[in-house]
């Protein structure tokens, strides 16, 4: 630990969080459908997409037609994405000549592109064609991500409305935003990464003769483009198996840097555009606080456990106050602390580390941040409206607090809202708890750990909540690309995905129909400090709490034991 | 703010009938209750307390199975034992607090009536049949007289007597009942003191205000208030969750090598859920309705308490309420050209029927000047109406009038502008004092303009600044004329006024609220207030007041001040903040739980997680045990609270909720890692495990 590596997580999170607010208020005005700077270009191309699939933009849905179009999308999605990666072989640009997909891993692998999870079980490089990955992967890259997205604007508008009905046109969400903010922001940021030194190209690999007359294939791909989109849209799919840790996803600190910011910077903004909307800017400050609290004091968590004297190299008196296994050299502790952190708060999965190879509180650190539920800043739009679910249970138990049915943003919080979110809030638990507790005494799931022991159930535990999280990150040392792995981790990834969000629709569409209050003197505030330590408070005890005995036998364990193990010598 | 400290109450701080404290008998009824509430088909209401009871079971099974297989049964006992209490104690919670209303129903059905009724033959004849009480049928017409109970609910139709009500509001001071108007409404079970009146029954037996009041308090037909229900599906949720975070610690401890006995996954599981707010929910709703009883309100439901604590608007009437209800009339200034005693005359003879303080005002103004006269013989008296806001006498073709200057005017078909200088210029001064200008008029005539004077009462002022605080706006009606209303708003100190308000002005005005998505409380006593009482979220009805309004309003106010709706907002927030506080006070508690009974079950096979005993309990044993103890009795060591209620204090939302949250809070997070040591002191200090 060292002073310019708190500097450098600081200010990367300020950075990040200095950049939501230009892009939140754009974003707001793309999901008001208002005039922007590229409407000359891109409304034309919009009335198009509209006139060509029937799109009546101007029609707004009730929630559960606009949950049903998204459904109905997800859904159609999956199918082409599973037929395409099944029959990658008989589909052009397949210049490594790879064969169709397993069943199985197809079937992980478009559940996880659809939930905007990127989960991979294969190594890419060597399983996916150049037409799979760009025409099947990137573009759900950009599609899931812009679901996510509208469903963040639907509940802006929910709040936003006085006994309004409709909460916006589902298919012109997603038309609106991949144009005028995934397309463009991508293409900015692909071309930086181009001129950083990753490659762009759709030329298989090249062959390299090694000086000690080695001959290496080293795989291509157009690398910077979907970098662009992993990062931005949250979806963190590598191109290549070790992610944004290879030289050609993550060449140097500058890419580093912009990668850290992109994964992070459309979260933050989908609040800062929810509270321009529902007009509750400084409520929106507060959500923001929370979530770069808890980046903050993850990355702080994991650099300080990671630049401690590793215990068993102690115990070989090795000279060391890094723990550098799994790092890499070009990113050091501290940009890999940041990442950690902001990865598995962001729900973006997308590594520059192996995780596998943190000290065991590192790792547990990550690992809770992704159980807190993805809304740290979580994924694009997931991570909105989950925080938004977070925010009415918080209200719900303190607003009683000050004697009146509890309100938030002006509208009150009662039963249906209540209900809608405890059915949110039991997902995780169940997915993350529930296959965890199945995989750790199934033989079939334990033999593709690494490792036995507290490690090995960290590797469980990491894998269920990255799947549930819709993170996609991987703890590394399992093997999961096996029937049982990847049909689990797909049920898991369609849990935290799918029935996530339909109780999410109900409480949009419950709050549009409410009339919004003005707010009084005896308005319990929701825009100051207080509410903050609050928030933070009931995301961490009804958040985090129910994972403390499934923590305490995997990383805490671990780490006592670590502790122990080096005292006994 | 309790009673004590409140300005415009101190006068009703009088024992009342209706609602005793605790008492020995009391205790013993509750707790005989609380066992009777084991049965699980009634616990199905309550998830967590009827969760509980499963484990329960379940330890109580283990117990016989040790026992059978002559294996150590101590534990297993002691711990079945607990969670049994912690059942118990939640329904013993539930218990006392409805037995309170239990005692005031039995003293309630004590004063039904069981004697005959003097059922008439003819309404307007004196001759009777007795007839017994509960045969009575709505429209028949009875004569009840001196020394006699009311035996229904009606309305007089004929005569005026003084009438006890003590048996309904605790008030031993009997009132004026008379014929006519807002008083006529007297209720069964009550008694005639003097005199004689005829009432038209108005409701059959069991449906009459004392049955109606019996079952309120006894809880009869109490049901789940909106909130209530949000927070029982708050907490469901929160067991469910802590259910699959115990229920797949079997896996996770299968993998680990821990070997986990159902007993102690129970355990852990009952001290995870909310007992605690799950035990005391029912009961901090109970001692709601009580706490309302005992400042002699009733609420219909418990759904009107709630909205109480959540109105943003508090429509008052300034008469009674703000000012002193009896306005006097100080002097009489004559128009120009009209000699002083003879307005004086015509103010007094419009005054002669008369008969609100006002008016006797007027006639003992006039008298005490010594300006006398009779009624003119054969007088027809025009009564006061809210629409035509005058009355009078007409007599032998000649007409005396009194009333609010506009409506006077506009009788006499002048315009604003007409009135003679001097007593426009009086009328403003009176207005701008706090006063009311009356204008007389005599034979269509306008001939001078009488000075009432209106005195707001003390300590009002500091009354609203603290509902101000607490987010309500208050909004003063009156049928004065705006300028008399404005000068009487500022001193009190109100945020908005109605001034000239007909009864449609105020439903209009409640209804406008109410599309601004603001709830509406307000109090009438009069069949013209119906309406407003019935459109308005929290309508609370004078037990005076007319048969309508009461029927219309979702309270009512026994002692029939109109200042207590007030206490009834800061009631219904007081309810609201309870149950916040023992919620979150509930799941805090978690925490320290957690880092009891973790470390103390992975302890055998896991020995480095030692290190997570931070209370440094004594064995693994007394660690989980102790911690069951602490959550039986922490259910105990909170009745008091959930019955008395959390303090409310109006200092602003953002005050109040930091003062909450660091109590119970705070407070939730480290009083059970201290009391769960000493409960583990003790435990081990008495070799218990």
């Amino acid at each position: 630990m060292n002073g310019p590596g708190w500097m450098e997580i600081v200010l990367t999170i300020a950075v990040t969080v200095a950049l939501a607010w230009p892009l939140g208020a754009y974003l707001a005005r793309v999901w008001q459908g208002e005039r922007t700077w590229l409407d000359p270009v891109l409304r034309p191309v919009e009335r198009v997409i509209y006139a060509g699939c029937g799109v009546r933009a101007d029609r707004s849905q009730g929630w559960l037609s606009y949950a049903a179009s998204f459904l109905a999308f997800s859904a159609a999605s999956f199918v082409v994405l599973y037929l395409t990666l099944r029959f990658q072989d008989l589909l052009p640009l397949n210049p490594q000549g790879f064969k169709g997909v397993s069943p199985d891993l197809a079937f992980n692998t478009a559940v996880s592109f659809v939930s905007n999870t990127n989960w991979q079980s294969y190594v890419p490089e060597q399983a996916l064609s150049t037409f799979s990955q760009m025409a099947g992967l990137t573009s759900h890259n950009f599609l899931s991500a812009a679901a996510g997205i509208a469903v963040a604007a639907a509940m802006a508008r929910a709040f936003a409305a006085h006994r309004g009905e409709g909460i916006g046109n589902f298919w012109a969400d997603l038309t609106r935003i991949t144009l005028y903010v995934l397309l463009p922001v991508s293409l900015v940021l692909a071309v930086a990464y181009i001129a950083l030194g990753e490659p762009q190209t759709l030329l298989a690999n090249v062959t390299a003769h090694t000086l000690e007359g080695g001959k290496q294939t080293i795989a291509l791909f157009p690398t910077a483009s979907q970098e662009a989109i992993k990062q931005l849209g949250t979806n963190g799919g590598g191109i290549f198996n070790a992610n944004s840790a290879h030289p050609f996803e993550n060449p140097n600190a500058w890419t580093n840097l912009l990668e850290i910011v992109s994964m992070n910077v459309l979260g933050y903004a989908c609040v800062v555009a929810f509270g321009r909307i529902v007009l509750a800017r400084k409520d929106a400050r507060a959500l923001v606080t929370v979530m770069a609290l808890f980046v903050v004091a993850a990355a702080s968590a994991i650099y300080a456990t990671e630049t401690q004297v590793p215990p068993a190299q102690a115990a070989a008196h090795v000279a060391t106050d890094v723990s550098m296994e799994g790092k890499e050299v070009r990113f050091g502790a501290p940009s890999t602390a940041v990442w950690a952190a902001a990865t598995t708060g962001a729900s973006c999965g997308g590594v520059n580390a192996m995780l596998d190879s943190f000290m065991p509180l590192g790792g547990g650190v990550a690992m809770f941040m992704m159980q807190l539920g993805e809304i740290l800043p979580g994924g694009v739009g997931s991570g909105l409206y989950g925080m938004v679910v977070m925010a009415l249970i918080a209200v719900f138990v303190a607003g009683l607090m000050v004697g009146r049915t509890p309100e938030y943003l002006g509208k009150k919080v009662e039963a249906r809202e209540i209900k809608y979110a405890m059915l949110a809030v039991l997902i995780l638990p169940l997915a993350i708890l529930g296959f965890t507790a199945v995989a750790a005494v199934l033989p079939v799931a334990l033999k593709g750990l690494a490792n036995p022991g507290a490690h090995g159930l960290s590797e469980i535990l990491y894998a269920y909540s990255s799947a549930s999280g819709n993170n996609g990150s991987a703890f590394a040392g399992l093997s999961a690309n096996t029937p049982w792995w990847n049909t689990t981790l797909g049920i898991a990834m369609l849990l935290g995905r799918f029935a996530y969000v339909i109780p999410v629709f109900a409480i949009a569409g419950s709050l549009v129909a409410k009339p919004k209050l003005a707010a009084t003197a005896g308005t319990f505030p929701t825009d100051g400090p207080l509410f903050v330590g609050l928030l933070v408070g009931v995301i961490l005890i009804m958040g985090g709490l129910q994972f403390f005995p499934a923590l305490a036998l995997g990383p805490i364990v671990e780490h006592f034991q670590a502790l122990q193990a080096v005292a006994a010598r | 703010m309790t009673l004590a400290t409140h300005p415009l109450g101190e006068d009703r701080r009088k024992a009342s009938a209706l609602v005793s404290s605790f008492s020995g008998p009391m205790l013993v009824r509750a707790l005989g209750d609380a066992c009777l509430k084991l049965d699980p088909r009634k616990l199905t209401g309550n998830p967590v307390i009827f969760a509980t009871e499963i484990i329960a079971i379940l330890a109580t099974v283990s117990t016989a199975l040790a026992v059978a297989r002559g294996g150590d049964w101590g534990f297993a006992l002691q711990m079945a034992i607990w969670l049994w209490a912690t059942v118990l104690f939640a329904n013993f919670a539930e218990s006392i607090a409805e037995g309170r209303g239990k005692a005031a129903a039995d003293s309630l059905r004590a004063t039904r009536v069981t004697t005959k009724a003097k059922l008439l033959d003819h309404p307007s004849a004196r001759d009777y049949t007795l007839k017994p009480a509960h045969e009575l049928a709505v429209d028949d017409v009875i004569l009840v007289e001196a020394g006699e109970i009311i035996p229904a609910d009606g309305e007089i139709i004929e005569g005026v007597a003084s009438v006890n009500e003590a048996a309904i509001t605790g008030e031993s001071a009997p009132v004026i009942r008379e014929s006519g108007g807002d008083r006529s409404a007297v209720t069964g079970g009550t008694t005639v003191v003097s005199d004689w009146i005829k009432v038209r029954v108005t409701a059959s037996a069991g449906s009459t205000f004392l049955d109606r009041m019996i079952a309120m308090v006894e809880g009869a037909d109490r049901r789940k208030t909106p909130n209530e229900i949000a927070l029982a599906v708050l907490l469901a949720g929160l067991t469910l969750i802590f259910l699959i975070a115990v229920v797949t610690l079997l896996g996770l401890g299968a993998y680990s090598g821990v070997k986990l006995s159902p007993l102690v996954l129970g355990a852990l599981f009952v001290c995870l859920i909310p007992t605690t707010i799950g035990g005391l929910l029912s009961a901090v709703g109970i001692a709601g309705m009580d706490r309302l009883l005992k400042v002699n309100v009733l609420a219909t439901s418990g759904r009107a308490v709630e909205a109480a604590g959540d109105c943003d608007t508090l429509l008052l009437d300034k008469t009674g309420t703000i000012t002193f209800g009896n306005r006097m009339a100080t002097e009489v200034i004559p128009a120009p050209g009209v000699r002083p005693e003879r307005a004086m005359e015509a103010a007094l003879i419009a005054s002669l029927a008369d008969e609100t303080p006002e008016g006797r005002s007027i006639v003992e103004l006039a008298r005490g000047q010594g300006v006398d006269v009779q009624a003119p013989a054969g007088a027809e008296v025009i009564p006061f109406s809210a629409t035509t806001r005058q009355s009078g006498l007409n007599a032998s073709g000649r007409v005396w009038r009194k009333g609010a200057v506009d409506a006077v005017l506009k009788t006499l078909g002048m315009a604003q502008g007409e009135m003679p200088k001097e007593l426009a210029a009086a009328v403003d001064r009176i207005a701008r004092s706090g006063g009311t200008p009356l204008a007389v008029s005599e034979d269509g005539a306008l001939v001078g303009v009488i000075h009432l004077k209106d005195v707001v009462k003390p300590n009002v002022k500091e009354r609203f600044a603290d509902l101000r605080r607490m987010g309500m706006r208050t909004v003063m009606i009156t049928g004065d004329n705006p300028i008399t209303a404005a000068a009487i708003a500022s001193e009190a100190g109100v945020d908005d006024f109605l001034a000239e308000a007909t009864p449609e002005d105020k439903l209009r005005l409640i209804r406008a609220e109410q599309a601004k998505g603001r709830l509406v409380a307000m109090c009438g006593d009069g069949a013209n207030d119906a309406p407003a009482l019935a459109q308005s979220d929290v309508g609370v009805a004078m037990q005076t007041g007319a048969q309508a309004a009461r029927e219309a309003g979702n309270m009512v106010d026994l002692d029939s001040d109109p200042t207590k709706v007030i206490e009834i907002v800061e009631i219904g927030k007081q309810l609201l903040i309870t149950r916040g506080a023992l919620t979150t006070f509930s799941i805090a508690n978690d925490v320290a739980k957690y880092f009891a009974i973790i470390p103390a079950i992975f302890v055998g096979a896991l020995p480095a997680l030692g290190a997570l005993n931070v209370m440094g309990l004594a064995s693994p044993k007394s660690a989980i045990l102790s911690a069951v103890i602490f959550n039986a009795l922490i259910i105990v060591l909170l009745i008091p609270l959930a019955l008395r209620g959390v303090k409310y204090r109006p200092i602003g939302a953002g005050r109040l909720l930091q003062r909450n949250l660091l109590i119970y809070g705070l407070g939730g997070l480290v009083a059970p890692f201290v009391g769960i040591k000493l409960v583990d002191l003790l435990v081990s200090a008495l070799g218990l495990a």
